[in-house]
């Protein structure tokens, strides 16, 4: 059998700059190969280069891909063209920003059909309906005429496959086509291109970070690093036996930790009982209020001292909107939120801003995206400084916070001279780090961490939630952690609660509620997580 | 004795704003970063000269004195003097040594002929290549020490040696493109040079109607143009800025109403609305007689006028945009950690909102520059523009109208101020042009 694509040493330089070294690999028919490494570990450059897709700075400077043994760097790019779509098709992490969004989605996939296979009109519709279907899209006649934005994320990502199998490629180029939709819509999605590999023996060079779904998907498995490949091998192998230590430790990284946390019997801190936050939806040019999207229906929790709530749910169930209306940033529709302060309890909710001010310096929050969580006109060390300016907290003087701050850069692993650098300097990680020092300035007694590491890579993940766990041990934090991934929940939570559309469904101590599931959709989740993480769990 | 009027206040307050803005953005390595990127370009430098040119020009002729024998001048009178005080009679064409029209004279015998008449204040005997070769000649000379000053000055920064030095920017190998700008330097002092040696003897650009120089009208007309594009956004910035933030930052009733306002404002022709002003102001100022003790007093409030009203029909584009960006800067996490931490809206707008919009404010400022230059020219045409004494090219261009359809043709107050106008807005648009590429987000790839 020969191999559907064979790439041999390749290298890409930008500049003098090497970014992928002598990289090989061969893909079978029907095989699917996933390629796995961290941000800037070099894959998805890799992929760009066997589509020559590659940016104008970038320079294929050695190295041949065949393509059933027609080399592709050789081609003119006339030829190349007809390659693209048709025998090499490629499927990206985003499909918000893959389809165009002023034409409808039957005639975005037609399109390619005339283009490539030069179907007739006819032909194309009743093609792509006949894709439609295969690729699991319900009433594939109706849908033809829809608009990108009327479809659901996994929708979207069905569409995109469907596009891509539309001139039957031999080879499928999916880069990380699960990272931005939800566990139960990922499985869904893995599932189907499982599905179409044995129905079509479609080749498939699968492009992922994430270790699970490696194991869930991959016949072979190569691993990158600094743009080389350092690992090769099959999967059942690779998992079992990882010979280099930077695969054992991704690996490591990547599973939930074996033990659960203690169960901590400490009074409550923060009790929120049958919290609700409506949005109202204004029609019509009265602005009159027509109805209202329940964001939050009715939550009822508590966190104790020094310890961690994690609050999981897919995205749009409504757990950031709880973190902001703890905090204040939106208002609460209904319910209460009481906090413990000095023996004595404040209900946040009819607070005003000025009685709320001196309770903020308590109650602190660390976002998702580290790009736009720290202000990029700003220093570290203004940023760090800016909650104890405005809450008064620590010394007064310029030399004292100055000082503070070296020590809250040091805590959290980074070097008191990043004070004078800019956000833009740094990685992702370090980027959280200074979230977390910021956070950290005003002493805070809970933080309120919301996706604190779903944006960050599995080795930086975990040191951030080790820093997480030291700082808690520390100063005896309490965090309600908001998270969409169960893997990481035994690490970190002590309690965890289940939400689905604005309500809690389930809640409890982590081993219960993870082993034991009682409600079907604790359930659902549990078994959409891919089957690494739930040999771990169960 | 110094005399100003308003708008000379209002320019060298803005000179001095703008060195105090300068000196604070030095102090981030982002921003000098920037505008260290924005003059790599050549074209951006050679703009930036030109600008620079123009504004020097406008800013000499806003150093006002009184003087008891020639009223009221500026050091740019002071400079041409020459061409300021030495009218003709009538019409004469570039370097003519006649007047353009014949005239009826009278002979001591008693006949009456037609005759071009000499004009008074031209020297025919000066050759024209001689001076031309003169003023090349000292133009290279102060290039020379200019650039020599300038060499030793960065050589000093680079710490290294000016021969080394100047071998690295005669090879065009110094980080900001510096030979460009030397040439650049060298021509305009050429030019500048030329035109001022030459206008001593000639007239260079001919003369109008009344005999008045057409050179001196077109530089004089400099302070006009610049004026109005840069004093308009003065007056139209702080109303975007504080609306527009506001309508994104506070949402609800605030933003409904300052939609409103711009949407109404926007839906009323712009001349229409610019033309009723105008009228309005003349009125107000012909009843107020007290407000002004001269023609130039009175001209340079209308001109203010005139600014002002420019200025409170031009801000709502940029108001819309800031609207929007603010609007999405306010969902952003850094703003909603401010939130976290108590800051209050006002800390939040300065510390936060305002430095993120700081690049759309830049590249729309600019841009308007040259629209509000040729915004000038047209109302002056159509009659609703500044006072028919000031000199401006707008004026200078609806005089020109008429003068197109005599017969023969007089063409040369038209081509004056189109080259000036034409200069100053190109220089305008390319610079603005780099400043946008550089400063806007979107059009970065990383």
């Amino acid at each position: 059998m020969t191999a559907v694509l064979d790439l041999r040493q390749l290298t890409l330089q930008a500049g003098s700059e090497v970014l992928v070294d002598s990289v090989s690999f061969a893909i079978e028919p029907g095989e699917i190969f996933a390629l796995v490494g961290e941000s800037g570990s070099g894959k998805s450059l890799t992929a760009m280069a066997i589509m020559r897709l590659l940016p104008d700075a970038l320079s294929v400077t050695a190295g041949e891909a065949h393509l059933h043994g027609q080399n592709l760097f050789a081609l003119p790019e006339m030829a190349m063209q007809k390659v693209r779509g048709k025998k090499i098709a490629m499927i990206f992490q985003e499909p918000m920003t893959s389809l165009n969004p002023v034409m409808t989605i039957g005639a975005q996939v037609s399109e390619v059909l005339r283009l490539h296979l030069s179907l007739s009109g006819r032909a194309a519709r009743q093609t792509t309906i006949d894709l439609f279907e295969e690729v699991g899209i319900p009433n594939p006649h109706e849908r033809y005429g829809w608009y990108p934005h009327q479809l659901s994320g996994g929708q979207k990502q069905r569409v995109m496959i469907a596009m891509a199998l539309a001139c039957e490629p031999d080879l499928l180029i999916a880069d990380e086509p699960t990272t931005a939709l939800d566990v139960t819509i990922q499985a869904q999605v893995l599932s189907l291109l499982k599905r179409l590999r044995d129905r079509h023996g479609l080749s498939i060079l699968f492009i992922t970070h994430d270790m699970g779904v490696v194991y869930e998907m991959a016949d072979r498995v190569a691993v990158m690093q600094k743009g080389r490949v350092i690992e090769q091998a099959k999967t059942q192998h690779f998992f079992d036996h990882p010979t280099e230590p930077y695969t054992q430790k991704l690996l490591a990284d990547a599973v939930p930790v074996s033990e659960f946390k203690p169960v901590l019997e400490r009074p409550p801190l923060l009790e929120v009982t049958d919290l609700k936050v409506h949005f109202p939806i204004k029609k019509g040019i009265l602005q009159r209020t027509v109805d209202h999207v329940r964001a939050v229906d009715g939550v009822s929790l508590s966190i104790g001292k020094g310890e961690t709530l994690a609050l999981v749910g897919e995205s749009g169930s409504g757990k950031s909107t709880i973190g902001q209306a703890i905090l204040k940033l939106v208002k609460a529709t209904h319910g209460r939120v009481v906090f413990q302060q000095n023996a004595q309890s404040h209900e946040l909710v009819a607070l005003k801003e000025k009685q709320m001010k001196p309770l903020r310096q308590k109650l602190q929050v660390i976002f998702q995206d580290p790009f736009s969580a720290l202000n990029p006109r700003m220093s570290v060390g203004e940023i760090i400084r800016e909650g104890m300016q405005s809450l008064k907290v620590g010394p007064r003087d310029k030399a004292g916070q100055q000082k503070r701050v070296s020590e809250l850069l040091e805590q959290v692993g980074l070097l008191p001279e990043h004070a004078q650098r800019y956000p833009h300097e740094f990685s992702g990680g370090q980027r959280q780090r200074i979230g977390i020092a910021r956070a950290l300035a005003v002493e805070p007694e809970l933080i309120i961490c919301d996706e604190p590491t779903s944006a960050l890579d599995v080795s930086v993940r975990a040191q951030v939630l080790s820093l997480l766990n030291h700082l808690q041990r520390q100063y005896q934090l309490s965090f309600l952690f908001i998270t969409h991934d169960l893997s990481i929940i035994p690490a970190v939570a002590h309690k965890v609660a289940v939400m689905q559309a604005g309500k809690i469904v389930e809640q409890g101590e982590v081993e219960q509620v993870m082993t034991q599931p009682q409600h079907p959709y604790t359930r659902q989740l549990l078994d959409s997580a891919p089957s690494l993480i739930r040999k771990r769990l169960a | 004795m110094m005399a100003p009027l308003w708008s000379d206040y209002m320019i060298w307050l803005l000179v001095v704003a703008l060195w105090g803005w300068g000196l604070i953005l030095r102090r981030s390595p982002q921003v000098r970063e920037q505008w260290i990127q924005i003059f790599q370009s050549r074209i951006a430098m050679v703009s930036a000269i030109i600008l620079l040119a123009y504004a020097s020009v406008a800013l000499l002729d806003s150093v006002r004195f009184d003087t008891a024998q020639k009223g009221q001048i500026t050091l740019l009178d002071m400079a041409f003097e020459s061409i300021a005080t030495q009218s003709e009679r009538t019409y004469s064409a570039p370097f003519a040594d006649r007047e353009y029209n014949q005239s009826l004279v009278t002979r001591d015998n008693g006949d009456v002929e037609q005759q071009y008449l000499p004009l008074k204040w031209v020297q025919a005997e000066v050759s024209i290549g001689w001076a031309t070769l003169q003023v090349l000649l000292s133009a290279a000379l102060l290039t020379a020490l200019l650039v020599g000053l300038h060499l030793a000055w960065r050589a000093r920064v680079h710490k290294l040696g000016l021969a080394e030095y100047g071998r690295n920017v005669w090879r065009d190998q110094t980080r900001l493109p510096w030979r460009t700008a030397y040439v650049t330097v060298l021509l305009m002092l050429f030019v500048w040079g030329w035109l001022g040696y030459l206008s001593q003897f000639y007239h260079v650009l001919g003369t109008d109607k009344v005999g008045q120089d057409v050179l001196y009208t077109a530089i004089k007309s400099i302070r006009t143009g610049v004026l109005i594009g840069v004093l308009t956004t003065l007056v139209m910035l702080p109303l975007a800025l504080f609306l527009g933030i506001s309508a994104g930052l506070f949402k609800g009733w605030v933003d409904d109403a300052i939609q409103y306002l711009y949407t109404t404002l926007n839906s009323i022709p712009g001349v229409l609305l610019i033309a009723a002003a105008v009228l309005v102001m003349q009125t107000i100022l012909n009843n107020n007689p007290q407000w002004f003790g001269s023609t130039e007093e009175r001209a340079d409030l209308r001109l203010l006028f005139l600014v002002f009203i420019l200025g409170m029909t031009s801000w709502t584009g940029l108001c819309r945009l800031l609207r929007a960006e603010t609007l999405k800067l306010s969902q952003v996490d850094f703003v909603t950690s401010a939130r976290a931490f108590g800051v209050s809206r006002l800390t939040i707008i300065v510390r936060h909102i305002m430095p993120n919009v700081m690049h759309i404010v830049l590249i729309a400022v600019v841009l308007d520059f040259s629209g509000l230059v040729l915004a000038e020219a047209v109302l002056s045409y159509v009659g609703v523009g500044v006072d028919p004494t000031t000199h401006s090219w707008g004026n200078m261009i609806n005089q020109a109208r008429l003068e197109m359809a005599r017969e023969p043709m007089v063409w040369w107050s038209l081509f004056s101020a189109f080259v000036f106008m034409f200069l100053l807005v190109l220089a305008a648009n390319l610079f603005s042009d780099r400043v946008q590429k550089v400063l806007d987000p979107r059009t970065q790839t990383r």
